[in-house]
Order: structure tokens, then C-alpha cells, then sequence
């Protein structure tokens, strides 16, 4: 009696042209992905195979623990009829110290929008193409990216600069 | 304050007290809370104000939540540099006199979150009038707090601006 085939692998060999690397952590499966190609990787994904919700965003600051620094994730789901087809995928792309950018999935998925927001506002990540690339929990001219760890959490003088001007402003 | 009966007035008693003393009783015992919660110690204020504990005996049960009818702002919870602006205009919006008691320990002084966007303690923005410890404080605390604002009233009356 054969086993029925494995999802993963049906994924994996649709998406092999985009894969870099594969890693299985307790069962958590990671690709990473080249920079140039997470949009067309991220439409395949949600338009052919299935995988139309966008969990999460977030990105990793390695800084000195590990080259290049940053590292996008995108969490991906799968809600299948049936049980085995419930799957979800992780996505790592590995971004450069300076000026780090990736282009926005949120064409592919509208969810993207305030996760990719909260990435830059965070990191500093910028995301080419995103239709509204402001900050969404700082204000919005803060000047540093909280997140980072060459930042220092408890440095107040950014926050206490922006309130300055939020009184200034709300005074006029 | 003197209480006099003389037959000149037929009889009528009449007493001599000063406006303000009169002011500030009635202010004292109908402060208007405006109730600027924003985490979990704001859970306690509603607590507070409920039945159980009852501020309504302490005659400050009329929570408005518009700055322009109250009187004492309760800050109740994490205040964020981002908050921080707009906790001092709705401050500034209530009509004098007026005053304000810091509930918990965020409020106090930033509490466990020593961040770049929590405000070490509401005192770098606002006059603050009674602070209240606790993490967050009993209803009692709170009482409390609202009974030293009333004792501050009758003391020394309205800040003077």
C-alpha cells in the first residue's frame, strides 16, 4: 500500500524554481526565497496552490550574529477540505544591512498593507510599491526603528521630540 | 464661619462664612470625574465607580467623559508618548478648577515599561494632584485618593491659575 503523496513535496516541487534553501524545525517547514522573486513566488503560492491567508510579516535583526543582517518572514496558511491540506509555510528572505527593500506583497494579498507597515515602521524595511507606506504605531515623525538592535529601548528622546511637536501642533 | 440667633432677626438664625468656603464644600462633594483610561488599572476604576465599592457616596459619581464637564481626571494606565499629547489636551479642555490623580504605577512612573514610548510618570505633562501606587491599586486606594483630593479642596481650594 503506497501513502498518500505529501502536500509539502507538491508544494516544493511547484515552487522549486524560487526555493534557496529548505530547513524543518518540529515539523515548521522554512524556504528561503531570493529577494527578486518573493512577488511572483507569493502569487503562485496564493493563486495556485491555495495559500490565501497571509498570517504574519516580521522580520529578524541578526545584526552581528549573522550576514546579511535582516531577514523578512512572511507566514503563510492553508486552509484545505481536508485535514492534511491544512498547511502552513514560513518564507525567509535575507536582506542587506544598507537600505534594506523588498517589493510589497500586498498586491497579492490586501492583508499585507498594516503588517508591511508595521515591519518598516519597526525596521526600517522599506517596501517597494506599498500603497501606503507611513508608520502605523509610532508617530509618524519619529526618527529612529525601535526594533532594530543597535537601537536603544530605553532612548525616550526621539518619542519625547515627536510629542514636543504633537502639542505645538495641536496648540495652533 | 459664625452662627448668630438675635432677637433682631426675630428669631431667624443666620450664619457668616466666606464665598469660597461655600464654593469649595459644594466642589468637594461633586467632583466630576473624567475617567482617561487606557489599561488595565482603568478595569479598577470601573470597579470603583460601580456598586460594590461605590464613589457615588463620595459624591463623584457623574463620570463624563468629555473634558468639558468634569472636573478631576483619573489617568488610569500606560501613557504612551503618542498618548501623551492627547492627554494633555483633553486635559487642558476641562473647565478650571480641576484636577488630576495618577492611578497606578504607570502613571506614576512608567510602571514595568522603562521603553522609548512610555512616559516615565504623567508629572512630566500634567500638574498632578494625588498619585496613587498599585499595579494596579484596589478600589479602596482609589477612594482613598479621591478623599485626599476632597481634604486638598477644603485645605487650600482651587489651584490658583
Amino acid at each position: 500500500m503506497t501513502s498518500p503523496p505529501d502536500p509539502v513535496d507538491q508544494i516544493r516541487e511547484r515552487i522549486s524554481g524560487y526555493i534557496l534553501s529548505e530547513s524543518t524545525f518540529r515539523g515548521e517547514i522554512s524556504f528561503a526565497v531570493g529577494v527578486e522573486s518573493i512577488v511572483e513566488c507569493c502569487s503562485l503560492l496564493k493563486n495556485t496552490l491555495g495559500f490565501t491567508y497571509l498570517v504574519d510579516v516580521t522580520v529578524v535583526d541578526y545584526l552581528t550574529v549573522k550576514f546579511p543582517r535582516y531577514e523578512v518572514v512572511y507566514l503563510l496558511h492553508r486552509f484545505g477540505e481536508n485535514y492534511e491540506e491544512n498547511l502552513r509555510i514560513r518564507l525567509k528572505v535575507a536582506l542587506e544591512q544598507d537600505g534594506p527593500a523588498i517589493d510589497s506583497v500586498t498586491p497579492v494579498w490586501s492583508g499585507a498593507n498594516w503588517l508591511e507597515r508595521e515591519a518598516y515602521d519597526m525596521f526600517g524595511i522599506t517596501f517597494r510599491g506599498h500603497p501606503d507606506p507611513r508608520r502605523i504605531l509610532m508617530p509618524e515623525d519619529y526618527d529612529q526603528f525601535p526594533l532594530r538592535k543597535d537601537f536603544d529601548v530605553r532612548d525616550r528622546e526621539s518619542s519625547k521630540r515627536s510629542f514636543e511637536r504633537a502639542l505645538d501642533e495641536g496648540l495652533e | 464661619m459664625g452662627v448668630s440667633s438675635g432677637p433682631l432677626l426675630g428669631g431667624d438664625g443666620f450664619l457668616t462664612t466666606k464665598i469660597s468656603a461655600v464654593a469649595n464644600w459644594g466642589r468637594k462633594n461633586s467632583l466630576w470625574p473624567m475617567a482617561f483610561g487606557t489599561a488595565c488599572c482603568a478595569i479598577e476604576m470601573m470597579g470603583t465607580f460601580s456598586s460594590r465599592f461605590d464613589i457615588a457616596r463620595f459624591g463623584a459619581e457623574t463620570v463624563r467623559f468629555s473634558p468639558r464637564q468634569a472636573d478631576l481626571m483619573i489617568v488610569s494606565g500606560t501613557i504612551t508618548y503618542k498618548m501623551a499629547s492627547v492627554c494633555r489636551r483633553i486635559y487642558e479642555q476641562m473647565p478650571e478648577p480641576k484636577w488630576v490623580i495618577a492611578m497606578g504605577s504607570c502613571t506614576c512612573g512608567g510602571g514595568p515599561f522603562d521603553s522609548y514610548a512610555v512616559v516615565q510618570g504623567i508629572d512630566e505633562f500634567l500638574p498632578v494632584d494625588v498619585y496613587v501606587g498599585g499595579c494596579p491599586p484596589r478600589p479602596e486606594a482609589l477612594i482613598d485618593a479621591v478623599m485626599k483630593i476632597q481634604k486638598k479642596i477644603d485645605n487650600e481650594g482651587p489651584p490658583i491659575v
